[in-house]
This record gives structure tokens, sequence and C-alpha cells, in this order.
């Protein structure tokens, strides 16, 4: 059997390249298992929509900073963000949320309705509806704005390309759509008139992103479209980002009283025992601190004496009307516009 | 091989080698719970909707153009894939020529590279100011945000699935066939036509299968370049994550359970070119 | 790679004028080819790391300044640690079993193995999020159990055993079956024991293969997008890997630092296409052949 002597002489020579294989694998096993995760302070999660990413970033780091001084403990506030109804989708399939502060009432609605972890009557639960600032929708233009859009009207000319967000998955989609809704009812009460408006504006959309930090990214830094309606917020963002000398802001006559509202979700915190470091968090939004900081990233805040004046100077006047009192509950609202079959589905389909 | 005599039927032919039931068993059990459990969940959330559910699903008109982009220009990608996946393998076997082995590694790029590295990448490249996107804009063509970028990312992706898989079999051609038809009068085009193609056709195929499957599923480096557009250029996969965000479960699982599908379809087919190629020319 | 300049790969193949194209032709050919893979492969990895650096050297390392990006570097190594040596170890078992003994069915389970392959990364994230998200089939009982799979560690683990879970397998199963059984029965019979045999004589034989198929599971389970973007919820600094990250980045209109985490990822790619090509060009005996993936 001289074959086979060979074969474990072989063997033998070659066993070290493997064990050394072996080893390496074992040893970066061994390292990053031993690298854990978890830390022992407090954390909290909050789970919010595309463009509070720098709002939030602030807000987090001086309530930290807030809630060692009064009770003496450390505290963390991470976020996740990303289109709306995305976010909320996450939270509906477990993942942590100690709050949840979204960019449309709607999506709060779905958690509460198909996890029960929030109760029904969330917006009773904090001031203001639980909403602790709101912001409407202006238009992003080129410099100069060479196609002279002044007001929602323009977003129909057959030579405008209108850049928005998707509706289905962006809460800033949504706002867009209702607020362009919202204008053409104003002008003659004929909701069938508007429905007919709106889909001539999306007629004009080449390209829907899936959240309103998309939307921004192709019309800012690819350069596509004339016109972005957008967050006043994400509208001014971009001007700092950007450079002023690249766009202009048009503030159109009317626009829509936008709420992004907050909640606890009661069950998650329950769990993780962090209820009252969540409720704090909540709280610490309708703070003079808080509300200042708001502003500052052109937000508007429902205490508008807790701003600094120049932050309130930059946030023009514009007849805002409330989407509610055209079109009823936001469940209502939901289901006409945006779910299954809505609104949006058939202009989408009519309009290819 | 001796023939021993068999006591008894068994699942397995016996052997000497040991280890068998802890290694099926094992297998079996990381296939189980890894691939075909979730998989399965997979189904039973879609068959919930049963089957008119399902294809109530697929008939709907957004849905039914997502998956006609996904197919159509993945089938177009793979198409193009394949033909210059089988010039690069041609080149890269046949000829030499310096920087040879440097573009032979190459081509496995967009297999190491992320998907969503790629994305950023071609949508900065093919956006209407981008390197390759600007002088396209000036003859009035563009690509990033148009069917066109799925195109370009989806051929990106697939190229390495074309040229690996015709390659090895034209370096194992034999050469002096190639000769004998030469030498018998036949002109090159006639010889490459006629005796070189034809038992690589399977090779081909199956390469297009591969780059086809890859591409029908592609998302990460699709989503930056596609423009999303309904009915224009949202594919499949997105409409998953979409369904999903409008807390639509039941209609994300049916157009995963449809894409499931045509993928093990797709697996078959590739399977089944081989085993005909086997009977046909001997080889896979 | 000065090897590849070379003296000894500079036009050495003579075939008879009879039985290749012309020159001319050839040239065309070759530039074709060259062309469209510089246009194709060649010019978005250039574009990767010229937009990284477009800003200077300072703004790419300002990117890997932020906590954050090193999380999702964490997060990425950790999440690779455990999905690559557990394809080992199944592809390992799995090869053994189906290249050394013969059983019914064997096609159906390949195909099976293969199955990841050819299904969307996004359904691959999908299936995780219908068992277990808490809408989903064991969902809700783990998560009132305090267990939580989705949007953590195990999540994002499963999802990439998933995606990467044919890579190995495929690679040993075809390199065993050349090897045939000869090496280790003469083993058994000198009276080794079986995992001795394993250890000695299997393992040798298909260690460059285990190599090589170790480095594209790893390239590919660091590199995953669409699974790990379904199953992760995005939390900062917590359940975001290196290519999330980079997606944050980029919609943060921060795109020198998503070009430069970026490149990081299309530096890993780099390295892994040198050392597998290092590995096709010295062991390409000791690797399977015709492969295709």
């Amino acid at each position: 059997m001289g074959r086979g002597s060979d074969v474990m002489k072989n063997a033998a020579a070659r066993g070290r390249g493997v064990r050394a294989i072996g080893l390496s694998l074992l040893a970066g096993a061994g390292l990053w298992a031993g690298v854990g995760l978890a830390s022992a302070e407090t954390a909290l999660l909050n789970v919010s929509y595309d463009p509070t990413r720098e709002l939030y970033r602030e807000i987090n780091a001086v309530f930290a900073e807030d809630w060692k001084a009064r009770t003496g403990e450390a505290i963390t506030v991470r976020a996740s963000h990303g289109g709306s109804g995305a976010q909320a989708r996450t939270v509906i399939d477990g993942v942590d949320a100690d709050v949840v502060t979204l960019g449309i009432p709607s999506d709060i609605d779905a958690i509460a309705r198909l996890t029960r972890k929030i109760p029904d009557d969330w917006r009773s639960k904090l001031p203001n509806e639980a909403v602790p600032y709101t912001s409407t929708v202006v238009f992003l233009v080129r410099k100069g704005n060479p196609k002279g859009v002044k007001d929602w009207a323009d977003l129909v000319k057959s030579d405008v390309k209108v850049i928005t967000p998707n509706p289905k998955t962006s809460a800033g989609g949504r706002w867009n759509f209702l607020a362009a809704w919202g204008y053409a009812y104003n002008q003659d009460k004929d909701a069938a008139k508007a429905d007919a408006f709106v889909g001539q504006v999306y007629r004009n959309v080449p390209v829907l992103d899936t959240g309103a930090r998309g939307s921004t990214v192709t019309f800012a830094q690819r350069g596509l479209g004339d016109v972005l309606p957008t967050w006043e917020n994400e509208a001014y963002l971009v001007l700092q980002e950007f450079g002023a000398d690249k766009f202009d802001i048009v503030s159109p006559p009317s626009s829509i009283y936008a709420e992004p509202p907050v909640a606890l979700v009661a069950a998650n915190a329950e769990r993780k025992g962090t209820t009252k470091a969540a409720q704090a968090y909540l709280d610490f939004l309708y703070t003079d601190r808080a509300q200042a900081i708001f502003a500052k990233h052109h937000y508007r805040p429902i205490k508008r004496d807790a701003a600094a004046p120049a932050d309130l100077a930059q946030l023009p006047d514009i007849k805002l009307f409330k989407i509610e009192d055209l079109q009823g509950s936001w469940d209502e609202i939901q289901k006409r516009n945006f779910d299954a079959g809505g609104l949006f589905d058939r202009l989408s389909r009519a309009g290819r | 091989m001796v023939e021993t005599p068999r006591p008894k039927r068994t699942f397995r032919r016996p052997s000497v080698i040991p280890g068998f039931g802890i290694s099926f068993g094992y297998t079996l059990t990381c296939l189980g719970l890894i691939v075909l459990l979730p998989l399965a969940g997979l189904v039973v959330k879609a068959s919930g909707l049963g089957l008119s559910g399902i294809w109530e699903v697929a008939t709907d008109p957004r849905v039914a153009s997502a998956l006609r982009i996904s197919f159509g220009v993945s089938a177009l990608a793979a198409l193009v894939a394949s033909a210059f996946g089988f010039l690069v393998a041609w080149v890269l076997t046949r000829y030499r020529f310096p920087g040879r082995k440097l573009v032979d590694a190459a081509v496995d790029l967009p297999f190491a590279l992320p998907t969503a590295v790629a994305g950023i990448a071609l949508a900065s490249l093919y956006a209407p100011d981008g390197l390759v996107g600007a002088p396209l804009a000036k003859l009035g063509l563009q690509v990033a945000y148009t069917p066109v970028g799925i195109f370009i990312a989806m051929v990106f992706i697939g190229l390495p699935f074309a040229v690996r898989t015709v390659q090895p079999l034209i370096a194992e051609i034999d050469r002096e066939i190639e000769e004998a038809s030469a030498t018998l009068g036949a002109t090159r085009l006639a010889t490459l036509t006629r005796v070189v193609l034809p038992p690589l056709i399977p090779a081909v195929l199956t390469g297009f299968a591969l780059a086809f499957a890859r591409g029908v599923g592609e998302y990460g480096s699709i989503i930056f370049i596609a423009g999303n557009l309904p009915y224009v250029s949202e594919i499949a996969p997105l409409l998953i994550v979409i369904k999903l965000s409008e807390f639509d479960y039941g209609g994300a699982a049916a157009i995963a359970t449809i894409m499931l599908g045509i993928s093990f379809l797709t697996l078959l087919a590739i399977n089944l070119i081989q085993a005909w190629s086997r009977r046909r020319f001997g080889y896979v | 790679m000065s090897e590849i300049f070379s003296p000894a790969f500079v036009p050495t193949a003579k075939p008879g004028p009879v039985a290749s194209e012309g020159a001319a032709t050839r040239s065309v050919l070759i530039g074709i080819a060259i062309l469209f893979l510089a246009l194709f492969l060649v010019l978005p990895l250039f574009a990767v790391f010229t937009q990284a650096f477009s800003h200077g050297i300072g703004a790419f390392l300002d990117a890997f300044r932020e906590p954050d990006a090193w999380c999702a570097i964490r997060l990425t190594l950790t999440v690779a640690a455990i999905a690559v040596p557990f394809n080992v170890v199944f592809g390992l078992a799995a090869s053994w079993a189906i290249a050394k003994f013969e059983f019914p069915v064997k096609a159906l389970l390949i195909t099976l193995i293969d199955l990841p392959f050819s299904v969307s990364p996004v359904v691959s994230g999908l299936i995780y999020v219908l068992l277990f998200g808490s809408q989903g089939l064991f969902g809700g009982f783990l998560i009132n159990h305090g267990i939580q799979i989705l949007f953590a560690l195990p999540g994002i683990v499963l999802a990439t055993v998933f995606v990467t879970f044919p890579f190995v397998a495929r690679e040993l199963i075809p390199l065993m079956q050349e090897q045939g059984n000869a090496e280790e029965e003469a083993a058994l019979t000198l009276g080794a024991s079986g995992l001795h045999a394993f250890r000695t004589v299997t393992l040798p034989n298909i260690r460059w293969g285990l190599l090589y198929s170790v480095l594209l599971c790893n390239a590919r389970a660091m590199g995953e997008f669409g699974a790990v973007s379904v199953v992760s919820g995005h939390i900062r600094g917590l359940t975001n890997t290196i290519p999330l990250h980079v997606e944050i980045l980029y919609n943060e209109y921060n795109f020198v630092a998503a070009f430069a985490v970026a490149s990081l990822l299309a530096a890993l790619a780099l390295i892994t296409l040198v050392l597998k090509s290092v590995l096709e060009w010295r062991f390409a005996g000791e690797l399977a052949h015709g492969r295709a993936h």
C-alpha cells in the first residue's frame, strides 16, 4: 500500500496551511464575539422620518444633556430615519422604538391599528394634538427661477418638470400631493377638478423616489427637474448644503398646514422600562429650548415666542389650509388618496 | 469500482467512508431552517390570498408593469451581457495581449463590489451632470433615472456570469477540429458558426439564464439609478419594498412568490440545459 | 502583479493562420472587449475613488471620524465573522455528504442549496420579516418573550447567511467530486479514524478551494445591501452595516463621506479580486473547474 503512506505523508505536510486558515477564522470569530453591542446606560430609540436627521441630532444631544442635569443619569437617544411609511412599517414589524416622530398622522394611526402598541387616542396624549412643530410645502427652484414657478398652478405647465417623492411611502410626498389638491380645491371648491389637477401635476413628474431625501438628491445633486415641492425645512437645508447660489426658494401664496406628529410607543417603552425617559423626551419637545431648536432648523415652532426672531423671520407668511377641513378625518384622507385603489393609484394608472 | 453484494436496500449506496449521517443531517437541518422554512413561510403568507388573490396582485397594472420591466429589461440586459460576455471570454482565452490577466481579474469586479456601491457609482457616472451622462445628455440621451439606467446596472451585474460560464469551454475547444475544418476549405466564418459555436450554445444559454436571474432580483444597484417611476422605471423588488411600506404584507408576499416561482423555473431551465448539453455534447 | 507584464505573457500562442482570426480582426475584438470592460467595470470603480477624494484627503478621513461609521464597520465585521464560519461548516458538511456518498434526490438537494443565488435580495429579507416580524409567524411569540430577531444582530446575520448560503458548498462539492474517495479510503484502510482522515487528507486537498470560497462569501457578506436593508431597521449606531451607512450618508447630502465609506468596500472588493486571482493562477489545479456563479 505504497500509495496510502504517500497520502498520509502529503497530508501531514499540507496540514499546516489548513490549520492556519482554521486558526485565523477562529481568532476572528473570537475577537468579534467578545465585542458586545449592548451598553448599560438607558437608551431610547426615536424612529423618525426622512428630513429630520439634522434636527434630531441636535435635539437628542441637548435632551441627553438636560436629562443628565435633571436626573444625573446618562442617556443616549438613537435615531433611525427613512420614508415615513417605511419607518412605520419597521415599528409594526417590531423595531423597539420608544417614540415615533413621523411625518404624517396616518402613519402613527397605522402603527396603533396594526400593533396596539400605541393607544388609539394618541393624539390627545400630548399638547397641540401631539404636534410639537408644524411645517409646510414650498418650492425649491433653480437659481433665478428660469421656469417662472410662482404658484401651484405653474406645476402643470407642460414644460415644467416636478420632482416629488412617492406618496405611498413618503410623508413629504403625501403632503405635496395633498397641498396640490387643496390648492386646486380652494380655487372653485370642486373635488373632481382638484383630482384632475393633481393628475396633471403628476404627469410632469419624471422621478418618484421613496423618501423626501431621495427626491432632494435627485433634484439638487443630480440636476433633474425644474421644481421640487418639499418640506420648508428641507428647502432651507438644501440652500445650506448645496449653496444658496444654486437654488431659490419660492413660497407659494397658499400651501398646506403640515403636521408631523409624535407619539410614545407605550407597549415597547413599558417592556423596556423606559416609559419615564421616553415620556420626558416627548415633553422636552414642547419646551422653549426645543422649540427654539425647531425654528433654527426651519420648522415652524408652536411657541413662536420661544424662538429666535432671526429664525422666525425666515419663515414667510403663507396662507395655510388644513387638509382635514377639506377632506375630513385622517382615516378618510388616507383611504381616499393613498390606499390601494385610491386617487393616487387611479391617477398613475390613467397617466401612463 | 468493485461490485459489492448489497445485503439490503439502503437510502445511500454503502461506503467505507464514515460520517454520512451527521453531515447529511446537518446539511438538511441548515437547509431547512435557513432556506426552506422561511421560503415556506413566504408561500404560506401568499397563499393566504388564494390563487385568485395572487392572480389579482399579479395582474394589477402597476405590479404587472413592474414585473414586465424587471423581466423585460433583465432579458435584454442578459442578452447584451451574453453577447459581450462571449466576446470578452473569447478574447481572454484565444488572444494573448499585455495586461490580459488584469482584464481577466477585472471581469469579476461586479461580483465582488457591493451592489449599493455600484449603484451610487453608476448613478454619479450616468447622471446628466456625470462623466458619462453629460456627453450623452448633449446627444439628447438620458440614462440615469430611465429604464436605460436599469439596463446599464443589470448589464454590469450580469457580465461576470456571462463571461465565466463560457470561458472554460472556449479554453477546452479542440483546436485541431478548427484546423481540420479550415483545411477542408471552410472559411473562418463558416468554421466559427458551424464548428466552434454549436457546442458552446448550452454554456451561453446557462450564462444568459444566470445573468437574467440575477438581474430580475437585483435591487441595490438599481434603485439609485432607476428613477423609480411607476409604470416606467419601477422594478419588482422595489415594489415589494413599497408594498411593505404600505403595510401590505400579503401583496409583498404575492409579488415575492411570483418572483420566486420564476427564479425556480430559471434554475430548472439551467439544469435542463445542462442535462441536455451533457447528453448532446458529453459535457456541461 | 509584475508577472502579468512579464515576457511569458506577451504573445506566445501562435495558432495556424487558418484556425484563427486575422490580426486586424483580433485587434478590433480585443479593442472592443477592453473598451467595453473599461466603460462598464473600471469606470464605476474609478468614480468611487475620485468622488471619495474629490475634496482632498482631509474630507475623506473625516468620514471615518464619525462614531456611527465605526459602529457600522464593527457590525459588518461581526456579521461576517458569524455568517462566514457558519457557511464554512455548512459547506463542509454539505459537500462531504454530497460528494463522498451516492444517494437519490442528490440533484434536488443541490438545486435547493443553489436557490438563494437566484432569489432577489429583497425577497431574502422579506421572508425573515414574514417569519420574525411582530405580525409574522413566530415574531409575536418571540418578541413577547423578549427575543428580538428582526432589526437586531440575529436578523441581519440570518439574512446574510441566506444570501451567502451556497457560496462555500457550491465551490467544494465539485472539487470533492473531482478528487474522488480513493485517498480517504486509503487512509481509512491504514487505520485512520474518519475525523483524522478528514483533517489530514480531505481538508488539505480542498484548502485552496475553501479559502477561495471563503473570500467570495466574505465579500458578499460584507457588501449585502438589499436583504439587510429590509431587516435592519436602519438604527444609527446600532443596526447599520457599512452598505447601509453608505446609503444614509448619501441621503444626508454627505456625498464625499458616502463615497469615502463606499471606497472602503470597493477596496475590499479589489483585495478580494487580487487574492482570488492569485489563488486561480497559483492553485488552478486545486480549485473546482467549470464553476458557474
